[in-house]
């Protein structure tokens, strides 16, 4: 793991949302390692690299809103987009007004973690992609605030703004000196096994999450 | 068509409100919008997506590729309903219906029909892997620099709903406003996405239109009087950008010349932009 990263991120707003609880959605507590993943795979990610969550630091309070919001109820159809590009005619737009659904999002606010990670390689990993080389490329995106698309906290309406961590630098969490269980959280989605929902027992010890590893369907 | 855009972009809107509500909280009878704990103001992303999509529709009246997706009813049109044949989707993908093909195919084919997919992404049902849209353009909520004070206002009209109301003569209402709000709002352009989505150079003056005159076709009774004010584009030399978001949203200040008084017009607002510290890499263009 000598290629791990530190990266700070913050943002105004956020929402982890439940799998329990979507349809009126609540965040979770904290940032999950899924979602730190994404913000990661934003920076930078090739097919040849896999990032893996390994800590997350909880820096500011966890303090919840309520938003509600005018929403649409369905998605778009792909048979009638079929049927159109056949040139069938077809209404294809949709409209909210006539689908309308009012959604309350309990979400997070001036959330600020330290997410600790590294990559491993994976099979798709050809002659020319070396860790060093991806390590690098990491590094150097995320000191110079570069990224593929802006990376976000849960929900795109909620960019995150990131840092890379400097190496001694430490930022205290407002929770050092607690310890807290944050129940059962979503760790990540198994794209190998039909997007699968992988869940593991999350505590806050001082502030830190240890994110464990996974294992064939199993969290450890 | 123009070219898919080649670079990242920020950029920091501000629009005001005078005596009017910017976007009313379903959660609070539709009183403005707000942070509970300090008292700003609040608008959020869906409110000026939907303006900017209102506005593409009538500057570009149903144009070829410009079609909008999600539609406000009021303009239900059935010329819209055509037939999009002149895509001319070749008959001999249907003899590989590759699922992964297919559902790029779709893709790309609601990417080329609808500005508003091209530009802020599409979710398409079941499970086709592929068959979403992330789109280019990212907006955050917009928030108000100063705190904002909504008023109440009671209103009546002479004339009343229900016959068996008739004695009463006149029915009474509410009104939601704020007397002056400066909003902030910040958003990103991603190059990558919109080579994906097939965002063009085009498209995105478009969307600085929009961003720019939107209010202007959005007056009503509860909206007031709305405008942009400000936007500040800072454009990336390279796709992938020169520097964070963060540095360069933080040069963009708007302060009030007169802490005292409680401000009441946009000329009670000092906007300014440290040009000295843009950073090498990024050029800023005013609008």
């Amino acid at each position: 793991m000598g290629y791990g990263i530190r990266l700070l991120i913050w943002g105004n707003y956020a929402c982890f949302t439940r799998p329990e609880m979507k349809g009126e959605r609540v965040s979770y507590d904290v940032i999950t390692p899924s979602a730190a993943r994404g913000i990661l795979e934003s920076i930078h990610w090739k097919p040849a690299i896999q990032w893996v969550v390994d800590r997350i630091h909880v820096l500011n309070p966890i303090r919840l809103d309520n938003i509600r919001r005018n929403e649409v109820g369905s998605k778009i159809s792909e048979a009638k987009i079929k049927s159109a590009m056949k040139g069938n005619e077809e209404d294809l737009h949709q409209y909210p007004n006539d689908d309308r659904q009012q959604r309350a999002t309990l979400l997070l606010r001036d959330v600020a973690y330290i997410v600790e990670a590294h990559f491993n390689m994976t099979d798709l990993a050809g002659p020319e992609d070396t860790t060093e080389k991806h390590y690098n490329i990491a590094i150097r995106r995320s000191r110079q605030g570069q990224c593929f698309h802006q990376p976000y906290l849960g929900c795109k309406e909620f960019p995150a703004m990131f840092r890379l961590l400097d190496k001694d630098e430490m930022i205290p969490s407002v929770y050092h000196g607690e310890e807290r269980d944050l129940g059962w959280m979503l760790w990540d989605l198994d794209y190998q096994n039909n997007r699968s929902a992988q869940f593991f027992r999350a505590s806050m010890k001082d502030g830190i999450i240890d994110v464990p590893w996974i294992k064939k369907g199993m969290v450890i | 068509m123009s070219e898919v855009i080649q670079n990242r972009y920020e950029f920091v809107l501000f629009y005001d409100v005078e005596n009017g509500n910017p976007n009313g909280d379903p959660d609070a009878g539709n009183m403005p919008r707000i942070d509970p704990e300090t008292g700003f103001g609040i608008a959020t992303d869906v409110c000026l997506k939907r303006k900017i999509r209102n506005y593409v529709d009538i500057v570009k009246e149903g144009a070829d590729g410009y079609d909008i997706y999600v539609r406000e009813g009021g303009v239900l049109n059935l010329q819209h309903k055509k037939a999009y044949d002149h895509l001319g989707i070749k008959p001999e993908s249907k003899k590989l219906p590759k699922d992964k093909e297919l559902a790029r195919q779709i893709t790309e084919f609601l990417c080329s029909t609808f500005f508003d997919i091209r530009t802020f992404g599409a979710v398409m049902t079941n499970e086709v892997n592929g068959g979403q849209v992330q789109g280019p353009v990212q907006l955050a909520f917009s928030r108000s620099i100063d705190p904002i004070v909504p008023q109440e206002i009671t209103i009546t009209r002479m004339a009343v709903t229900n016959e068996r109301d008739l004695e009463k003569e006149r029915a009474m209402g509410r009104k939601h406003i704020i007397p002056y709000g400066l909003y902030k709002v910040e958003g990103f352009v991603s190059a990558h996405l919109a080579k994906k989505a097939g965002f063009t150079e085009a498209d995105l003056q478009l969307l600085w239109d929009a961003l720019t005159n939107m209010f202007d076709h959005d007056h009503s009774a509860a909206r007031g009087k709305m405008s942009s004010r400000k936007l500040y584009i800072f454009k990336h030399e390279s796709v992938l950008g020169n520097a964070p978001a963060y540095q360069l949203f933080d040069l963009v200040k708007a302060t009030k010349k007169d802490e005292t008084r409680p401000a009441r017009s946009f000329y009670d607002y000092h906007v300014e932009i440290e040009r000295d510290k843009i950073p090498d890499g990024v050029t800023m263009i005013e609008k």
